[in-house]
């Protein structure tokens, strides 16, 4: 039956949920393509356990992939689902909470045997009882249905299961009114060496679509406007592939070769796969024996005058303290880069969470400044990591660039840019045979000494972790220098207040409630505060994206606001960090440590209940 | 290709490469004849393989021997305990035109090191690396390391270490390194002979020096450097030359079974035919190994090159796969990239 009748929507957020052998990620990646093509903003949310291949049909081994996409500006990835794919029971008993209360589930109904609704945990079986009773629920045989959809091909029982998730895929891009043809080229790419693939995916892929078109119990199918974005040419980026990006970008800005350092690390090691990909730029990537190696090697690079990076989450983050605390005293550029995860110790491997704030700020033996900048979405990233390296390049010290798995296995909307239109990067590269030369004297504006790179004539000099003395740089062990090299460190990170954006405020000065946030809690932030100030409420927000040093008007900023509540996935790291640099403000804090990002509705009960104080 | 520097007409001396600043090694420090001798070899490393004296650069990590860097005038890094190894690697992997020397004690390279030292080997960059092994902590004052002799008493060991020690050159080979030697810092033509062929070997060269510490592990190479019993205990290889030692040269080394024997030329009818002749540049690691772990008193130590194989270095093989990806990809920048792919316009 053909269905006319389409039903036009502001918005829609959907959920793919199976095994973590029924490739939900790819489905969902897949689907986000299609969402760019129709050209839908978007945000999305993978989110999938830390083992490869947990127990089959258990909850533990539940992976899942959300997306919300929309005709306006989508900030957040969804707080509840319209539509949930459920691949066997343990994904749906494990998504049910996920989901709104009249969500459309696409079940995968040969999976409901007895024996995976005990492995589930479900008594009974809940396609049979009331458990899903106001939603929507469309049965779908899909393990018979794609074996019917490939049976004239000769493929093994092994391939045709593996493209069982391209029938669900279908059946979503049929509900969205999705052209399912732009998604052959990905097989034609992906399985080039096995045609037969190919056929099995673009079979199953249309036999999932017109299968949905042929039931009754959708009524009808969904249409969202194109989003209206600004002008210009657009793609999908994940926050770690535009993390590589902004790296890759700031080195051939600045004219230098990138190098990286690295160990594999979830959620980071993306970095350092795509910085892998990318030779022809004179990337040169080097995956270490261990974390320490990765930095280490990353401070011999910058030494040679490399554009130097090392990508790591918290627990490396952990084991590189020492070597930063080198690339303090040598006051040498790099980026670290931490995709912070859920710790402590090996933690929640695969969820997100922002508490390594105090290890950035702090984590190191003696006082060692490094500049914290923290990225606040997947997009932001690419500019995030730029401007890391054009501070640390052009003021001579590590930056620690956080993000967190939440904007690194997240993706969005990617407007392109033209690399020129990037603010410029000037390096003070030391000019061979400088009678002036001096390897710590520095520039009265930034306090940076200049990069003598070996090789250039008539610079040679030591660097190393012993104390340097001002100006020379040679070792010194003199009480008043030590406390003079000291304050200069800090100083020169101080001092780069002054080459930083103000902060900015949303919404109006003086509203009832300031909300502070820093880095990727940004979207779901934002949409909450322009929710309530849409429904009169008077609050207004600030994202912080420089931690160390803070903008220079935040004191100014701060003054303004009665209430100001510190927003965090963590236990209160930034709202310490706020009652230790600026005391004289009281500060609320709210604060949500479960691996998972804030909704928008919990925030708006939060921020209700402080404006009814 | 080849990522060797350009010959270019070079004259150095030894003052190129003296530094000002005051040396603060323990009077009758071995390391101080092994600072001399690297200063006596850097300009015949710069002449004969085209390196100006801003092309050198030496890395160390944390002890007494790892001051090296403040003493010389080259370009210097001074890094953290027990990773010099990647620090010297990144700066050859950022600019394979540097001469880079690492410098290194068996506590920095064999104990909070000992992960770098195997990976290094394996991994080949084109790195002479100097390592100094007077089996004891010396900075710290006195404590036992990895090559300290299993039974001698330290600060940290006063019953006797309970430990079997490392040998540094069975842990190269081990880690399928291409180059080890061994030199003695008590013998500076050696050193300086030693030295010369691991920076014309185009590889990770691994050096280990004998090196003495007055103060807290003095005469631990005593049976090896004695007047009395080192023309016993030392045999120095050579290229293509049997394997002879003795004060007459009357000993020598031959291979029975499997195994290494020491023979006396004349003696039970040994002749000049029985005797091993030296080859460095095998890849077989077989006889290398056994080298490597001889030890008084049975045997005597070995020193000179005991390996060097020829290999693709790390560096080379990086930059020709950028030379390579460079020519071939068709992005060629940032831009390319950015719009390369699925990307749509918005009217």
């Amino acid at each position: 039956m053909k269905k006319d009748k389409v039903v036009e929507i502001e918005e829609a957020v959907v959920r793919f949920a199976g095994d973590s052998g029924d490739g939900m990620q790819l489905t969902g990646s897949l689907f986000s393509d299609s969402t760019a093509f129709a050209g839908n903003d978007f945000a999305t949310f993978p989110d999938f356990p830390s083992e490869i291949r947990a127990p089959q049909g258990t909850v533990s081994g539940v992976s899942g992939f959300q997306i919300h996409f929309g005709h306006k500006s989508i900030y957040t990835t969804g707080d509840l689902a319209d539509v949930l794919v459920a691949m066997n029971p343990a994904s749906l008993i494990a998504n049910l909470k996920w989901v709104k209360n009249d969500a459309i589930l696409i079940v995968n109904s040969d999976e409901f045997t007895d024996k995976n609704l005990e492995k589930a945990g479900y008594l009974t079986n809940p396609l049979d009882d009331e458990t899903l009773s106001g939603h929507l629920v469309v049965q779908v045989p899909l393990n018979t249905l794609t074996y019917e959809a490939v049976k004239e091909l000769d493929l093994d029982n092994k391939s045709v299961m593996k493209s069982k998730n391209m029938f669900a895929l279908g059946i979503i891009f049929y509900l969205f009114n999705r052209d399912y043809t732009k998604t052959y080229s990905f097989f034609e790419n992906k399985f080039k060496k096995n045609p037969l693939v190919v056929e099995a995916n673009k079979k199953v892929l249309q036999a999932g679509y017109n299968f949905a078109e042929t039931l009754e119990v959708i009524k009808n199918t969904f249409r969202i406007e194109k989003a209206e974005l600004e002008k210009g040419r657009y793609r999908n980026v994940t926050g770690n592939q535009a993390t590589a990006w902004g790296l890759m970008a700031a080195a051939e800005r600045s004219g230098r070769n990138l190098f990286l350092g690295s160990y594999p690390i979830t959620p980071a090691t993306d970095i350092l796969q795509e910085l892998a990909k990318h030779k022809q730029f004179t990337c040169i990537t080097q995956q270490a024996e261990d974390e320490i190696a990765g930095i280490v090697s990353t401070i011999g690079a910058s030494y040679a005058g490399s554009m130097a990076v090392t990508t790591t989450s918290g627990p490396g983050l952990s084991l590189k303290s020492e070597a930063i605390g080198l690339a303090v005293m040598t006051e040498l550029p790099m980026v670290i880069v931490d995709v912070q995860r859920g710790g402590p110790s090996t933690g929640l491997p695969t969820k997100s969470e922002q508490s390594d704030l105090m290890q950035a700020l702090y984590g190191r033996n003696g006082d060692a400044p490094v500049i914290v900048i923290a990225a606040t979405s997947a997009t932001d990233a690419f500019y995030s990591a730029y401007e890391a390296a054009k501070l640390a390049m052009e003021h001579m010290t590590p930056v620690i660039l956080l993000t967190d798995g939440s904007i690194g296995n997240g993706s969005e909307v990617f407007k392109i840019i033209k690399t020129a239109d990037l603010p410029p990067i000037n390096p003070p590269i030391a000019k061979a045979n400088d009678p002036e030369y001096k390897p710590y004297k520095r520039n009265p504006q930034t306090l940076a000494r200049q990069w003598a790179i070996p090789g250039t004539p008539g610079l040679r000099h030591r660097l190393g972790g012993l104390e340097k003395e001002d100006i020379t740089g040679n070792v010194s062990h003199d009480p008043l220098n030590h406390e003079k090299m000291m304050q200069l460190r800090q100083e020169k990170v101080d001092k780069v207040a002054d080459f930083i954006p103000e902060l900015k405020i949303d919404g109006n000065e003086g509203a009832d409630l300031l909300v502070v946030g820093w880095g990727s809690t940004y979207g779901v932030l934002m949409t909450t505060v322009e929710e309530m100030q849409n429904e009169g409420k008077s609050v207004s927000m600030v994202q912080f994206k420089h931690i160390m040093p803070l903008p220079k008007n935040v004191r100014e900023v701060f003054s303004k606001f009665k209430k100001i509540v510190v927003c965090e996935n963590n236990m209160g790291q930034f709202v310490n960090y706020l009652r230790m640099q600026l005391p004289e403000f009281r500060y609320e804090q709210y604060n949500k440590v479960q691996g998972l990002p804030f909704m928008v509705s919990e925030l708006k009960q939060k921020f209700e209940s402080l404006l009814n104080e | 290709m080849e990522q060797k520097v350009e010959p270019k007409a070079i004259t150095l001396s030894k003052e190129d490469f003296g530094s000002d600043q005051m040396v603060k090694w323990c009077p009758g420090c071995g390391d101080h004849a092994i600072l001399r001798s690297v200063e006596n070899v850097f300009p015949k490393v710069g002449e004969q393989l085209g390196y100006s004296k801003e092309d050198f650069v030496v890395v160390s990590g944390i002890g007494c021997s790892s001051r090296f860097p403040y003493y010389m005038n080259t370009y210097g890094i001074h890094g953290i305990h027990g990773r010099p190894a990647p620090l010297a690697m990144g700066i050859k992997l950022a600019n394979p035109k540097l001469s880079v020397w690492l410098i290194s004690g068996d506590g920095d390279s064999m104990a909070i090191g000992g992960n770098h030292f195997i990976h290094i080997a394996r991994r080949n960059p084109d790195i002479n690396y100097l390592m100094f092994n007077n089996k004891i902590y010396g900075l710290t004052k006195g404590q036992y390391s990895p090559t300290t002799p299993k039974g001698q008493k330290t600060k940290t060991s006063p019953q006797g270490s309970f430990e079997m020690p490392f040998n540094p050159g069975e842990l190269v080979i081990g880690a399928r390194g291409k180059f080890f030697a061994r030199a003695l810092d008590s013998n500076p033509k050696l050193m300086q002979e030693v030295f010369l062929a691991a920076a014309l070997h185009h590889g990770a060269s691994i050096v280990e020096i004998l090196q003495n510490c007055v103060i807290f592990n003095n005469k631990i190479h005593a049976l090896i450097t004695n007047k009395e019993t080192k023309d016993d205990n030392q045999i120095v290889l050579e290229a293509g030359k049997p394997m002879l030692f003795g004060k007459e040269k009357e000993k020598g080394l031959k291979l029975e079974g499997t195994k290494l024997k020491v023979v006396t030329l004349g003696k039970d009818g040994v002749t000049l035919d029985d005797i091993l002749v030296h080859d460095p540049t095998t890849d077989d690691a077989g006889i290398h190994m056994m080298l490597a772990s001889m030890a008084p008193p049975e045997f005597p130590a070995a020193f000179g090159v005991i390996r060097s194989v020829e290999s693709e270095t790390l560096e080379d093989a990086v930059w020709n796969s950028v030379e390579h990806e460079k020519a071939t990809s068709p992005i060629k920048n940032m831009d390319d990239l950015m719009n390369s792919g699925n990307t749509w316009e918005i009217e």
